[in-house]
């Protein structure tokens, strides 16, 4: 799950010879640094997921307002893959930041008429990152059960608070008939929610590039030695506290972005945001996926949203029931979630290929 | 007046009833090479702790070049100059060496602040990583994930972490422990060459080692400091071999093996 | 008796009754994860398991409600046992994370499962006559089956103090929770121990719920929903601590029925205040270490 072990690197996750075994070791040591040195710079492959976006667009055009929420899904899962993932924090309560982000852009429409949809995009943002920063302020001290109960207390008190003044926040009923302003002024939404899609692609893609620096910069960096090593991250002089608090408001903000692009699209939000069952389902897209890994937030939300949009029409139960073995299988047999596997088929093919 | 690099005063430490450090008083001074022997049990990691800011004392007071710094954070102390190693390796063991390194260098230097600028882009850093992992041979291993060492290479990485941080004073919890004597040279060789202005100080049960390195030696026993002097002081104390024989059964003056 | 003094009494009562249930299903979740450091999600699975076959049991095989309970909270152990030697172990080196992600999975297939076999209407329990109905204590009449259970809370409560502080194996299982290494290197087999600790947690949770059906009702999303609330008693109690799990399950359990009473919709609030102002102050819980 290191940072190094990205999309192209199974080298380095096997830990077989990058280092040289012929050569001057001035190669060796050369050859270490152009890894580091251009291991940030996008690869060719990294088109794939935004190529499949867009080809989506043309192919499937009934499955626009699917297609927005994937990518709501996708922008949710990437806010926890950088605390799960890379700073290896575990928390159950995600949801609550979803919420807040949903209900912001609600209650500035309901209550002050306010529907321009990118300064919502904007607000719920700025107030979720706020929560979120005085949250992982007294909470992130804690780890284990204490840091979990903790937040999932948080989250479900919230969600309680909701439902007592359900008179502004509409409680499990929900906020109907939200609209919003063309976006610009001038893409208007029609009713297969073909501009909403391309308008949720386009935050995906730029809430993505803000992750992708973080993740291959030097804070990103030390957000993985948390993971790896807290101990050793205290004994360097790490500010354990203020890195993780700092990760933590940014990804709530960008969860916060989520919850409103959700309320945005769904033109409708209810109090059912904040359930446990939406933290649960975006972990289990992460795991499923991969963690620690920016892509697996793709593959994980993609494979989970289709799985879960084909068999639970046809019957919850099964849905339910193999959502649970699909977990279980995982843990057990693909710790490192689908994007592992690939990562293990691609090294074994090419090994077999060299050979 | 120059002041000590560190010094120790009147540490106390107790857990419930159970005094683990009494009344310690330490000074390493500039470029001081200092052994801490003793039998099992006898608090010396628990001391580095203290020192470290891993544990909090009952009483007492650390001072690192005259300033005061007992009431700071583990993290804070190790900015202001103190590294350690610990005697089971605490690396990064999902992180490639070269990663573990720079990661050091990092923290040191406040660019871990930095969430914009890749890793990558900072050319200095990674050339200072691979120094450190080129004075101790350890380039080849750059790329290769910490755990996928050997234990003897993985002690190296963890000096090398210590080395990397600059530290004015370095404190190595056993760092020959559990390295098998075909790689243990290494280790010797590094600790022989440490930057002759940092204060060191090695907790160490082999004799030889700590012959071979330190100038002074203070010897804990049950929490308090039994003695300290010169190598050739303590090896002729009785009762230091006393306090000695009955836990090591080792060579204790560089003589015959007694098995 | 005057009309505060009544409602603090019931409160009492109500909030006693809620707390034995909370306690003994949550004990054999805070041991578990307090001995052998095993966060298992899927504990509310075993108790609405212990639930949906004393309704088997009472409804289907006409056997009277009581011995269903014991015949349920043996057989949840003995089956447990499987899940913890096939499963369980295979993780118990594994990281938080991986065991909560494996233990929701079962639960999620439990829950599945249950719903196929018995539907998703809550289910309910044929009761003998003297459960039913109230009972009178002289200044005051109430609820027979509260009243029940909270005499069989107060006599496991006691079996179990007596268990752990009295005997041989109350005395290892103290003695592992507190340190595992010594405990082993003193020859103590802390692996069987484990297992035993288990069965028995996972049969009292069984019990538990059992008891809850007429307390609470029986549905198959009692394996989640409740499991929050046993996540709470466990870490406000302190993992592995006896008293705390107990001591949290009465606050918890009064505060809650307090809330609940006096504030009608904001009282669902309490226990989770509680938990969090707690978890702020005693980050272990009550009687937890570290």
């Amino acid at each position: 799950m290191a940072v190094s072990e990205t999309m192209n690197a199974p080298e380095a996750s096997n830990g077989s010879p990058l280092s040289a075994h012929e050569g001057a070791p001035e190669s060796a040591r050369e050859r270490a640094a152009q890894y580091v040195v251009s291991r940030h710079r996008f690869r060719p492959a990294e088109a794939l997921p935004w190529l499949l976006a867009i080809a989506a667009y043309f192919i499937f055009p009934d499955r626009m307002t699917f297609g927005s929420q994937v990518a709501i899904m996708i922008m949710f899962a990437l806010s926890l893959d950088l605390i799960l993932g890379y700073a290896g924090i575990v928390t159950l309560g995600h949801a609550a930041f979803f919420g807040i982000g949903a209900y912001t852009v609600a209650l500035m429409v309901v209550r002050f008429g306010w529907t321009e949809p990118i300064s919502g995009l904007f607000a719920a943002a700025i107030l979720t990152g706020i929560f979120g920063f005085v949250l992982g302020w007294f909470t992130l001290r804690y780890r284990g059960l204490t840091l979990i109960m903790l937040t999932l207390a948080t989250a479900i008190m919230l969600q309680e608070a909701g439902n007592l003044r359900s008179d502004i926040t509409g409680g499990y009923d929900g906020l109907p008939g939200l609209t919003f302003k063309p976006l610009f002024g001038i893409f208007n939404y029609d009713l297969y929610g073909h501009a909403y899609y391309l308008y949720a692609m386009a935050a995906l893609a730029i809430v993505f590039v803000l992750v992708r620096r973080i993740v291959y910069s030097p804070f990103g960096q030390a957000l993985t030695g948390i993971r790896e090593n807290v101990r050793r991250m205290h004994a360097i002089g790490s500010p354990v506290h203020r890195r993780l608090v700092t990760v933590y408001t940014i990804s709530a903000a960008i969860a916060g972005v989520a919850g409103a692009l959700f309320t945005q699209t769904n033109a409708y939000v209810t109090l059912t945001v904040f359930d446990f069952d939406n933290s649960a389902k975006v972990m289990v897209m992460l795991i499923l996926g991969g963690t620690g890994r920016l892509y697996g937030a793709f593959v994980g939300a993609v494979v989970y949203l289709i799985l879960e949009d084909d068999l639970s029409k046809f019957s919850p139960t099964f849905w339910q029931f193999g959502i649970g073995l699909l977990l279980v299988l995982t843990v057990l047999f693909a710790p490192r979630g689908l994007l592992g596997l690939i990562e293990n088929a691609a090294a074994y093919l090419s090994k077999r290929f060299k050979s | 007046m120059t002041a000590s690099a560190l010094q120790v005063q009147g540490m106390n430490r107790n857990f419930g009833a159970l005094k683990v450090t009494r009344d310690v008083d330490l000074t390493l001074e500039r470029g001081a090479r200092r052994a801490l022997i003793g039998p099992n049990g006898a608090g010396k990691t628990t001391l580095v702790n203290l020192i470290t800011g891993v544990l909090r004392p009952s009483s007492g007071k650390v001072l690192l070049n005259g300033e005061d710094i007992t009431a700071l954070s583990q993290a804070q102390r190790a900015r202001r100059g103190i590294a350690r190693t610990f005697q089971i390796n605490q690396l990064f063991r999902g992180l490639t060496v070269l990663e573990n390194l720079s990661l050091a260098i990092g923290e040191r230097d406040g660019h871990c602040n930095n969430l914009w600028r890749a890793t990558g882009g900072r050319r200095i850093v990674i050339d200072e990583a691979l120094d450190h992992l080129a004075s101790l041979r350890l380039v080849d291993d750059a790329l290769k994930l910490v755990r996928e060492l050997p234990y003897g290479r993985q002690r190296l990485v963890e000096i090398a972490i210590a080395l990397a941080q600059k530290p004015r004073v370095l404190l190595l919890d056993e760092p020959a422990a559990g390295v098998p004597s075909s790689e243990s040279h290494l280790i010797l060789d590094v600790v022989e060459s440490l930057d002759p202005d940092i204060a060191v100080l090695i907790i160490e049960h082999d004799m030889d080692v700590v012959f071979r390195f330190a100038r002074r030696i203070t010897v804990l026993v049950a929490g308090a400091i039994f003695t300290e002097g010169t190598p050739h002081e303590i090896m002729a104390n009785e009762q230091v071999r006393a306090v000695y024989l009955g836990q090591e059964g080792r060579r204790v003056g560089g003589g015959a093996s007694h098995g | 008796m005057p009309q505060y003094a009544n409602i603090a009494v019931s409160i009492l009562f109500d909030g006693l009754a809620y707390a034995m249930f909370l306690f003994i299903t949550s004990v054999g979740l805070s041991v578990t994860m307090g001995l052998m450091n095993f966060v298992n999600l899927a504990h509310g699975a075993f108790a609405m398991a212990g639930g949906y076959l004393v309704v088997t049991l009472t409804r289907s095989l006409g056997v009277p409600f009581i011995p269903s309970l014991i015949v349920a909270a043996v057989v949840v152990g003995a089956v447990s046992v499987v899940f913890e030697r096939l499963l369980y172990r295979r993780l118990y080196r594994a990281t938080d994370l991986e065991q909560v992600l494996l233990t929701i999975g079962l639960a999620f297939m439990a829950i599945a499962t249950y719903t196929y076999f018995y539907g998703p209407i809550p289910k309910s329990v044929p009761l003998p006559r003297w459960l039913e109905g109230d009972v009178n204590l002289g200044f005051r009449t109430f609820p027979s089956y509260r009243a029940f259970l909270i005499v069989v809370g107060f006599l496991l409560i006691a079996v179990l103090w007596y268990g752990f502080e009295r005997t041989n194996i109350g005395a290892k299982i103290r003695a592992a929770v507190d340190n595992r290494r010594m405990a082993q290197s003193v020859g103590i087999n802390v692996d069987r121990l484990f297992t035993l600790i288990f069965a028995l947690g996972s049969g009292l949770a069984a019990l538990g719920g059992g008891l809850a059906i007429q307390l609470l009702g029986l549905n198959p999303s009692f394996a989640v929903i409740y499991l929050v609330l046993f996540l709470l008693v466990v870490a406000v109690g302190g993992l592995g601590s006896l008293k705390g799990t107990l001591l949290a399950a009465l606050v918890l359990g009064i505060f809650d029925t307090a809330g609940k009473y006096l504030f009608a919709d904001a009282g669902g609030f309490f226990i989770y205040a509680i938990t969090v102002l707690v978890l702020l102050v005693k980050p272990a819980g009550f009687y937890g270490r570290e």
